[in-house]
């Protein structure tokens, strides 16, 4: 078997070598970043422990939100490692499932935005002229409004849910995207392969699939894996709330709401929730910090 | 005589500086009314300082660029009025070879996909078959086959500009524009670069429009040369007539100030006064007039065209002819 696979192997292996060499010199940076190890090392936990949830905890009914009233508030104990909340519900068994929908809101939040705003960004860029006069303006209108609040105004307009909390807070994302995408089109534009490529007759459409998009995808995947944490702190907010994920599924912005009312006498119920955003927002962006370091080899001999 | 490959007719072109609120618009007048004609195998040199419209012309030539105004004829047919398509499927028969490799080649691409584009745009060579083709290029261009899948990172400068070579003669083309194709290397492989680029050029039959400000280089590679400064052709002729019988005076001057490698010579120098007028508003008249020894009245107040003084030898100068 292995001996039938071999040539394709070391074939591709010998077209890659100098991407491959690339990805292992970047890997070696990588790994002398304690720091950003360490928040890799927190996100896949925080990941693990989401996908894994129903299998880690006893409670995984507590978790989807079937209450037990008479264990309510409990404190910490062997028991119930993070104590239980006012439906007797174990703390623990919610912090897990409620990153399934917290990493989710993060992750494809940033999805929808990068999707929405690199090809607007690359076309104002690259074309100019009214095209870029109208994406801009538009991108200004959304950035106009401070973003949390019309994450409200769109969240209250469309109703309460974890879908219509996503779309807000994706549609106050995406002008970020594009105005990076665009200043990165526009001194791409100037350097001459672009202009090298359309004098050998390729495409216009086709000059920013090949030779656009891939340059200004560093800097867009070094800004997205930052905006994860803040688009789950965004989202928890509008749980918070009370726009986002509704009651009995689990969200760490709504478990902080609903225990804030126990928060002196009660302090489990909000910290633990508050700690995971916490934990999880620091790490993205202490990972976008070192990816930005790592992938671009001028600073990636200061990392040490 | 011949038919001629490429002509250019009045060829303008203004760049159109918006001012701010107040200010008013500004008109840079980057070439004017240029007429060229080049021949079929020959190495037509270009030459002028920095900002006398070198490079603008052969963007406008390969229409890189819109021309404001003029023709562009390429075997007699007219580029600036071709559609969209029709222009980008005759590309294939015009190049241009960038003065910087490692701004004119993607980063991001390896060789075979360098080299491979031009095909890939314009035939239907595909895997195998297009990588057997670009190893063919690179072996005739001094690289190998070896370096296939390597990133431009990975040369240096005299082999990306080996490669930018390749990617330009992929598809055979008729007319090369070189613009300063050795003034980004270092001197040592400036002379490589050059006598393989005469090499291709007798195997293939190029013709090549050959930009550059370095005088001895041009003297070296051209048939014929154009002299340009602020904008217009102010001389045209062969090596030797522009090397030797320069009759405009600011030819006169451009050619006494290259350096002779002999310390033993002694020539008279024509040494100018003042600096290069601001394209923004050139001087009417003659734009050469305020830094001409040699200016008439008549200077001052009407521009002088292109006349033949004989054999071909072109000048746009009161005072000649």
């Amino acid at each position: 078997m292995t001996t039938l696979i071999q040539p394709f192997l070391e074939r591709w292996a010998h077209e890659h070598r100098s991407q491959l060499e690339e990805y292992r010199l970047m890997g070696r940076a990588f790994l002398r970043d304690r720091l950003a190890v360490a928040s890799l090392v927190v996100i896949l936990l925080f990941l693990f422990g989401a996908i894994f949830a129903p299998w880690l905890t006893p409670y995984p009914e507590q978790g989807r939100g079937e209450p037990k009233m008479e264990e309510q508030f409990q404190p910490p104990s062997w028991q119930h490692p993070l104590g239980t909340d006012e439906l007797g519900r174990d703390v623990l068994a919610r912090v897990l499932f409620g990153g399934r929908t917290s990493l989710s809101i993060g992750f494809l939040v940033v999805i929808i935005a990068v999707a929405v705003g690199t090809p607007l960004g690359a076309l104002a860029g690259y074309f100019g002229g009214w095209l870029d006069e109208a994406i801009m303006r538009l991108t200004d209108i959304f950035l106009a409004f401070p973003s949390l609040l019309l994450a409200i105004a769109i969240a209250a307009a469309l109703g309460p849910s974890f879908t219509n909390a996503m779309i807000a807070v994706a549609l106050t994302w995406w002008p970020w995207y594009t105005r990076l995408v665009r200043a990165q089109t526009l001194s791409l534009r100037e350097r001459s392969f672009v202009e090298a490529a359309r004098g050998i007759g390729v495409g216009e459409g086709t000059v920013i699939l090949r030779h656009i998009l891939p340059n200004v995808m560093t800097p867009v995947l070094v800004q997205a894996t930052m905006d994860i944490g803040s688009a789950i702190l965004t989202g928890a907010a509008m749980s918070f709330i009370g726009l986002g994920v509704q009651p009995p599924t689990p969200d760490w912005g709504q478990m902080i709401n609903l225990g804030r009312i126990y928060f002196i006498s009660r302090p489990w119920l909000t910290t633990f929730p508050g700690l995971a955003i916490f934990l999880v927002s620091l790490s993205f962006n202490l990972l976008g910090d070192s990816i930005r370091d790592i992938a671009d080899p001028r600073t990636r001999r200061a990392v040490r | 005589m011949t038919e001629p490959l490429v002509q250019a007719r009045q060829l303008t072109k203004h760049y159109v500086l918006r001012g701010g609120l107040f200010s008013r618009r500004q008109v840079v007048r980057a070439l004017h009314w240029v007429d060229l004609t080049v021949y079929p195998g020959e190495t037509f040199g270009v030459v002028g300082e920095s900002g006398c419209g070198k490079t603008t012309l052969g963007r406008c030539l390969l229409r890189l660029v819109e021309p404001t105004f003029g023709e562009v004829l390429f075997r007699g047919e007219n580029l600036l009025q071709l559609d969209r398509e029709t222009l980008r499927q005759r590309r294939r028969y015009f190049q241009m070879l960038f003065q910087n490799p490692y701004l004119s080649l993607d980063p991001r691409m390896n060789v075979l996909n360098l080299v491979g584009e031009p095909l890939v745009t314009h035939t239907d060579l595909r895997g195998r078959a297009l990588a057997e083709r670009v190893a063919a290029l690179l072996e005739r261009v001094g690289l190998s086959a070896d370096h296939l899948y390597r990133y431009p990172h990975e040369f240096s400068g005299g082999q990306l500009q080996r490669i930018a070579i390749a990617r330009a003669l992929a598809l055979n083309p008729l007319f090369v524009v070189l613009d300063e194709p050795t003034s980004a290397l270092d001197v040592s492989v400036q002379a490589q670069i050059l006598n393989l680029l005469k090499d291709l050029q007798a195997e293939l039959g190029l013709t090549y429009l050959f930009i550059s400000h370095d005088l001895s280089v041009v003297q070296h590679v051209s048939d014929r040369i154009a002299v340009m400064y602020l904008g217009r052709v102010v001389e045209v002729g062969t090596t030797e007539g522009i090397f030797y019988d320069a009759r405009h005076p600011y030819t006169q001057a451009l050619i006494s100030s290259t350096p002779i490698p002999d310390p033993q010579a002694r020539r008279s120098r024509v040494i100018l006064q003042g600096s290069v007028p601001s394209p923004l508003n050139p001087p009417p008249g003659c734009s050469f007039h305020p830094r001409c020894a040699q200016a008439l009245p008549l200077c001052a107040t009407e521009e002088p065209r292109l006349v033949d003084v004989g054999d071909g030898h072109l000048v746009a100068c009161h005072r000649a002819g």
